[in-house]
């Protein structure tokens, strides 16, 4: 069958859902740019996006696709509120440097 | 079997009336407090009359209580003889100082209150009295020190009332433990509580003497010491005046402190079978009447003579037990319920003449200002020193005649009892010269009469107190003989009068004594007594004192110094200090990972997905066949 050798593999997918969670994690941890590191949350998300529908290409199953459409409203809500907070934020402490947003340390 | 009596409204009438009142009460007008409290006592003697036709003994059970192994309590009502005779005095003695109160409690803000307790009191006392069996009897045992404590306390506001309650309190759990242990003996002996069944053990076991029955008898007789004021343990009852006299007559003379004497005649199966123990009792109660007469030959408080005397009362009353004549003691426990519940009365309607004074030495001259008061309580004295044919005249001389037939040491305490004869008459009417004859000592008192709610009760009482002998002389052996069991020897008839006249005479020796001494002296004399003995009588032997110095003043030092400081401070409180450096120090190494730091925070968060992830993984591409996460193998 010719069909399989015109498709991209599974696991290049996957590869890439990976790398893009770990580039998301990386960000998380070293940046101190408030809205970076949210960014870097929504690359993580979108990374679990795309094996979801990796999967659910694979397995001719629809759950995973609605997965996704949960997750896309969900991070777009989050979005919404989370930008929100980083601009109440901002106009409380003129900074967006995620060290010095530390009112809950002890 | 027959048919039911309803014997559970006996109590539970009372009960309803306490639960009414107790809650409602302050919004009720006065009219409708008194209603309900009256109809309750009303009701019971109505029942109890009514039960009084059926066919004796009578048991009601109403379930189950405990059950553990082959060991059963029920809750059972027994209507008997004895206890035919006990519910008549409580709730128709009851029922009478009910309505006295409500002319002797009229203007009090507690009002409600009163009869709340008064109605709470019926109830445990009745159940005390129809309990088929020792632990239902306990309940109403604790049950009436309950509602004892809350009316000696119904004042609370002044400390000596608050303080008297107290003790009366305390000195009662000294006797109930020796109830309780008695109860446990009761249970690890025979394996039942049951009055019948234990009756019908011990008659299983002729040979079945002394030993643990002597051990089992002497703890239900401290049990009975405390709650019936007896040596050690009398002094509660003294103190215990602080409440409203309406109770002192219905609590602390007449019902609840015979409750000892009840328990022991109900118990007298076990009594009987340990001479060691009856004549212990016999020593206890002859010893008790002439101690508490000797006090209450120099008190000048008006109650104080009273209670002291109820003491020394009850003590005949131990003194006909302890010889085994239970009828007799139950007899004078009737006619005492009769004349000293009058006297405690027609006492408060002295206090309420004289305006709440209850120092003897301030009065005087009363009889032509309190005619009724001065008469009925005249028939109370007459009653209490054994004139002839008036109510202790039979009961008195049946318990000194049982006792001068009962041996050798039954000789002597009938000599004490004699002599303790003399001393009620001599007290009783010093209390009688001093309050009602001479000129009047207090010059702000207005004496008045007191109103019919007052005077009607004292009446009937009187009558009862003149003729309740008749009640019970010569039949009532007899009559109580199904539970109490036919026992006295009878006397040769000679020597009985002998004995009688012998009480007699007592009494009018007592009585000339008290008439030279207090009404043929002039009142400046009568204040300025002979001071040998006296101080030691006045302070009545420091008993009180001794026990301060003995035991509440060690027990309070141990509190303080071992208990406070040792064992709270130091021990439990070194403890709780402990645990919260304990928490402090870890706190404080738990604390550096709270840094504040978001991208720490991000970091142990992803370190922990990679170990959950690792393990979950783990055993799918090392193969590694141990973990069990509940998903491997999927």
């Amino acid at each position: 069958m010719h069909i399989v050798s015109h498709e991209v593999p599974l696991v290049w997918y996957l590869i890439l859902s990976a790398v893009l969670f770990c580039l998301g994690i990386v960000g998380f941890l070293i940046k101190r740019n408030l809205i970076t590191v949210f960014m870097s949350i929504e690359l993580m998300l979108n990374a679990v996006n795309l094996s979801f529908v990796t999967f659910a290409h694979q397995w001719h199953e629809v759950k995973g696709q609605i997965f996704v459409f949960f997750v896309m409203m969900v991070a777009a809500a989050e979005a919404a509120v989370g930008l929100a907070i980083i601009i109440a934020v901002f106009r409380a402490r003129s900074t967006l440097a995620v060290d010095r947003i530390d009112l809950m340390k002890l | 079997m027959n048919e039911p009596l309803h014997l559970w409204l006996i109590p539970v009438l009372p009960f309803i009336g306490f639960v009414l009142n107790g809650l409602l009460g302050r919004r009720l007008p006065k009219a409708v407090v008194s209603a309900i409290a009256l109809l309750a006592p009303l009701g019971s003697f109505l029942v109890v009359l009514f039960a009084s036709r059926a066919a004796l003994a009578h048991t009601e059970g109403y379930g189950t209580w405990i059950t553990a192994g082959s060991f059963n309590v029920d809750i059972t009502f027994v209507l008997d003889q004895l206890s035919l005779v006990m519910l008549l005095v409580i709730t128709g003695v009851g029922f009478l100082i009910h309505i006295y109160s409500v002319g002797y409690m009229h203007s009090d803000e507690g009002y409600w209150r009163y009869f709340a307790y008064l109605n709470l009191f019926l109830f445990f006392m009745t159940t005390l009295v129809l309990a088929g069996n020792a632990l239902v009897m306990f309940v109403g045992w604790e049950g009436v020190g309950l509602a004892s404590y809350l009316l000696i306390g119904f004042w609370f506001q002044k400390k000596s009332a608050a303080d008297a309650g107290k003790k009366a309190f305390i000195v009662n759990r000294i006797g109930d433990f020796g109830f309780l242990i008695g109860l446990f003996l009761l249970i690890a002996t025979f394996g039942t509580l049951s009055f019948s069944d234990l009756a019908a053990k011990v008659a299983a076991n002729p040979t079945m003497s002394g030993g643990v029955l002597t051990v089992i008898a002497l703890c239900l007789f401290i049990g009975a010491t405390g709650k019936s004021a007896q040596l050690p343990l009398y002094v509660w009852l003294p103190d215990a005046m602080e409440g409203p006299t309406p109770v002192s007559a219905l609590i602390h003379a007449a019902t609840m402190v015979t409750a000892g004497v009840y328990m022991v005649a109900r118990t007298h199966f076990i009594f009987d079978r340990s001479p060691l123990a009856l004549s212990v009792v016999a020593i206890i109660g002859a010893a008790t009447a002439l101690f508490a007469a000797t006090i209450g030959l120099v008190q000048t408080d008006i109650k104080r003579v009273l209670a002291y005397s109820t003491v020394s009362q009850l003590g005949y009353m131990f003194l006909g037990c302890g010889v085994a004549a239970y009828s007799a003691a139950i007899f004078h426990l009737m006619t005492h319920a009769f004349f000293k519940a009058l006297l405690f009365l027609a006492a408060g309607s002295v206090i309420h003449a004289m305006g709440g004074e209850q120092d003897m030495r301030k009065m005087g001259g009363l009889r032509a200002k309190t005619p009724i008061t001065f008469w009925t309580m005249t028939m109370a004295v007459l009653a209490i020193s054994g004139f002839p044919f008036m109510s202790a005249f039979f009961s008195k001389d049946a318990i000194l005649a049982a006792a001068f037939a009962s041996g050798s040491l039954g000789k002597l305490l009938w000599f004490v009892g004699l002599v303790t004869a003399g001393l009620t008459a001599f007290y009783m009417f010093r209390l009688w010269y001093l309050t009602f004859f001479g000129e009047t000592r207090s010059h702000d008192a207005h004496p008045h009469e007191s109103p019919w709610s007052m005077r009607g009760p004292l009446v009937i009482l009187a009558v009862l107190s003149v003729g309740g002998g008749w009640i019970g002389a010569g039949r009532f052996g007899a009559f109580l003989s199904p539970v109490l069991g036919t026992n006295t020897e009878e006397m040769a008839g000679s020597l009985e009068y002998v004995m009688m006249a012998l009480a007699v005479a007592a009494g009018a020796i007592g009585w000339f004594i008290a008439h030279r001494m207090y009404h043929q002296r002039a009142a400046a004399q009568i204040a300025a007594p002979a001071p040998a003995g006296y101080t030691l009588l006045q302070n009545k032997y420091y008993v009180d004192e001794f026990y301060g110095l003995t035991i509440v003043k060690p027990l309070i030092a141990v509190s303080k110094y071992f208990l406070e400081w040792v064992v709270d401070i130091a021990i439990l409180g070194g403890l709780a200090w402990a645990l919260s450096a304990l928490a402090v120090f870890f706190g404080a190494i738990l604390q550096r990972w709270q840094s504040g730091n978001i991208r720490s925070y991000a970091a142990w968060l992803a370190l922990g997905a990679a170990v959950l992830l690792y393990f979950v993984l783990a055993p799918h591409v090392f193969g590694a066949p141990s973990l069990h996460l509940g998903m491997a193998g999927h």
